[in-house]
């Protein structure tokens, strides 16, 4: 079995067949994972670099401890966005990764498209790890893995994403995923950070939490930034917190065995209280953990997916 | 020494005396001497030009060009692109303030007519409506307007100022030329870089409202009937703001229009490429906005087509969506996009379409031109409406060669172009 898409630009238009790929493989690398010794060397001599144009820990983290867990060979770039700005640095990113044969390249930038960018004029397969407002495809891969592995199945399932969908990554990547999956997805936050035509998606769109979640599975709480209030978009993040924040009081609606997920990271006490974060029904932890199983698969899948997963 | 010429046999168009048919056009002295209704074809000579089976119409005038020049000639020169239009089958351009520095003198009204001596085709200055164009202090006007300025704009932005507007609309009426508004309110485009809507929601780019400029429509539309003033509005791109225009000619309202190639042709849908070439202001907008913009131009609630021809060099085209500047070049694929996107699709008659291209920007400037009228200047362009042809930058005369539309299949285009009786441009 092989992937049908040579880049992961994005979760938009790629196959439920894919997604499933993905999802399957990543449980015996979690199952490494598990292991004494959580290396393999699957992709020996597989060169890796990691791009970062933006600040990032977790994701930066998650992708290098991925690409180590495989014995790939890693490069570690990251540059201040004030370099980017002035233009060239990208283009010139891509002949210098030419010049050196790489084979992976893992991409952040602030800039929707840039990833897309990079896969028009560079041979290397291309990663996003998050551009822009657009797409951040592998947190949603480990977001489904994560539902998939405690429901047994995604298809059917009432996702709610809750805060702030217009300037998310985040979400677009879950929507796109979801709904191939078959789930059924509604997003919710204050009209200010709703996007316009939200609804085309074929997504329900709520402005009242509490009916947002009526009957939901999964809660994904996305992080609220307090930029947000200072560019208008929000009268206080106290007002926020009052009416979208998810608080033990809010989870009254929900369906029996809910989940509550967060990408990361949080603020506790504005879009989520700490009870709920840390309550028996929150996988905050696991997606963590998730998200380096699921990029090995990636990695593996998109590096050829030959051979054994664990060939020694 | 001007030559005098016989141009035989095509088939005549002039929106202004009404005259479509076959005919012979004589130039003498630069002017047209006489038109020769009927005649198929006359004798032959060197001075005889036989325009079988094309078009012969008054030459065509772009209200709105950027020749960067001066201050960005790495991306166009009034000589290049002048020999642009002249290939595009224009005769006569209009060039926008947004130079650095910024037209907004008499001293660069005069540069620009320097410069513009040896160019194949007229080019007109367009002077900036406030210092700088920074939406503060009006500029000299009166002197301008003297030494040429056909028209006032501050384009690539809107006077964000209404108080600053107002009196403009004011000043203006001692020139007897119009404003140019490039209608955006800058506070709710912000730093949006496409239009707002499913694809920029898509995409997570940040938008560019259709409110923003037709806030600005009605602003200055409200203004110019306040002020017993004229107004003309820059590259409509929103359903809306055809709305509101065709209201306001309705109220007998001081009001004209133009709409640029790219607007009638294409749809933010296509900005899922993420080709910096689609990036423009105002952005392309959906398939709505399209129609409307077609059936504006049809009912003549558009008077006129307009390129915006706006250069950039590959540089700064070459980056980031976020990063790169706004802007398309026109100049050499407007008169084949009118053919293929509009008289081929039934949406103007050819007459139509000379209208907008030639007599209204004319009327608009109060510019020569515009009609094959005996005395008229002979400036005349002659398109071959059934030449099939593909787009390919590499061959334009444009020291620029940011267009989305290298590599379109379109039919119909200008084979040659005649300023004041010289040939200025022959594929012939």
């Amino acid at each position: 079995m092989s992937l049908q898409i040579r880049h992961l630009l994005g979760l938009e238009g790629v196959s439920a067949d894919d997604i499933n790929l993905i999802l399957d493989t990543t449980i015996s690398f979690k199952e490494i994972l598990a292991r004494k010794i959580p290396k393999v060397p699957t992709l020996r001599g597989v060169t890796v670099v990691n791009l970062f144009y933006e600040s990032s820990t977790r994701t930066r983290i998650s992708f290098e401890l991925a690409e180590k867990r495989l014995s790939a060979d890693t490069v570690n770039f990251s540059t201040s966005s004030s370099s980017v700005a002035k233009g060239e640095s990208l283009k010139d990113t891509v002949w210098n990764i030419e010049a050196m044969k790489i084979d992976i390249v893992v991409i952040r930038h602030q800039a929707a498209g840039a990833p897309h960018y990079l896969s028009t004029c560079c041979k290397s397969t291309i990663i996003n790890a998050g551009d822009g407002a657009h797409e951040h495809p592998t947190q949603a891969l480990l977001d489904m893995y994560t539902i998939r592995e405690k429901y047994g199945h995604i298809e059917g399932l009432k996702v709610v994403i809750v805060g702030d969908i217009k300037h998310s990554r985040v979400a677009r990547s879950n929507i796109w995923g979801l709904l191939t999956m078959g789930a059924e997805v509604a997003v919710c936050g204050p009209p200010t950070l709703l996007p316009v035509e939200m609804e085309k998606f074929g997504v329900a769109v709520y402005d009242d939490l509490d009916k947002a979640l009526q009957g939901a599975d999964v809660v994904n709480v996305l992080r609220i930034q307090k930029e947000r209030q200072q560019a208008g978009l929000l009268p206080s993040l106290r007002e926020y917190s009052r009416y979208y924040g998810i608080t033990h009081d809010r989870l009254k609606n929900l369906n029996e065995d809910f989940t509550i997920m967060h990408p990361g990271p949080m603020n506790r006490g504005v879009e989520i209280s700490s009870e709920v974060a840390e309550g028996p029904y929150s996988v905050i932890l696991p997606q963590v953990a998730n998200g380096v199983a699921v990029r090995m698969a990636l990695l593996y899948l998109l590096s050829g997916g030959r051979g054994k997963v664990d060939e020694e | 020494m001007r030559n005098n010429l016989e141009l035989s046999g095509g088939r005549i168009i002039d929106p202004v005396t009404g005259y479509m048919g076959t005919g012979t056009i004589h130039i003498s002295g630069g002017k047209i001497a006489k038109v020769e209704k009927r005649k198929r074809s006359g004798g032959s000579g060197k001075n005889i030009i036989d325009l079988k089976g094309l078009l012969v119409c008054p030459g065509f005038i772009d209200m709105h060009v950027h020749l960067r020049e001066p201050g960005r000639e790495d991306e166009e020169t009034i000589m290049s692109g002048s020999e642009a239009a002249a290939a595009g089958g224009f005769t006569s351009i209009a060039c926008m303030p947004n130079t650095e520095p910024p037209i907004d003198n008499v001293e660069g009204v005069e540069y620009i007519n320097d410069r513009a001596m040896m160019a194949p085709v007229k080019v007109y200055p367009v002077g900036a409506i406030t210092v700088g164009r920074k939406g503060k202090n009006l500029t000299e006007m009166l002197e301008m307007s003297g030494c040429g300025a056909v028209a006032f704009s501050d384009d690539g932005s809107g006077v964000q100022n209404n108080d600053i507007m107002r009196r403009a609309l004011e000043y203006v009426r001692a020139c007897d030329v119009p404003l140019i508004s490039h209608c955006e309110f800058s506070d709710l485009t912000a730093d949006g870089v496409m239009h707002e809507g499913y694809v920029s929601t898509q995409l997570g780019l940040r938008g560019i409202p259709s409110v923003a400029e037709e806030l600005m429509v009605a602003r200055d539309i409200m203004l110019a009937e306040f002020t017993e003033s004229r107004i003309h509005i820059a590259h409509v791109s929103t359903a809306g703001s055809v709305e509101l225009i065709k209201r306001a000619k309705k109220a007998k309202i001081n009001v004209t229009a133009e709409a640029a190639p790219h607007h009638f042709t294409l749809t933010d849908d296509l900005v899922k490429s993420f080709d910096t070439n689609l990036k423009v202001s105002p952005p392309l907008r959906t398939q709505k906005d399209v129609d409307a913009i077609r059936k504006g131009l049809k009912d003549g609630t558009i008077d006129a087509i307009a390129t915006d021809h706006a250069p950039h060099s590959v540089e700064e085209k070459e980056l980031e969506f976020d990063n790169a500047p706004f802007g398309m070049i026109g100049l050499e694929t407007a008169v084949g996009l009118v053919a293929t996107e509009l008289v081929g699709k039934k949406v103007l008659t050819w007459p139509q379409a000379v209208h907008r291209l030639s007599t209204a920007p004319a009327r608009i400037l109060n510019i020569p031109g515009g009609t094959l009228e005996e005395g008229a200047p002979a400036d005349i362009t002659v398109i071959d409406p059934s030449l099939e042809w593909v787009v390919d930058p590499d061959k334009f005369k444009s020291l620029s060669r940011n267009t989305p539309f290298a590599g379109w299949k379109l039919k119909g285009k200008p084979v040659m172009t005649i300023v004041d009786g010289n040939i200025a441009y022959s594929s012939l």
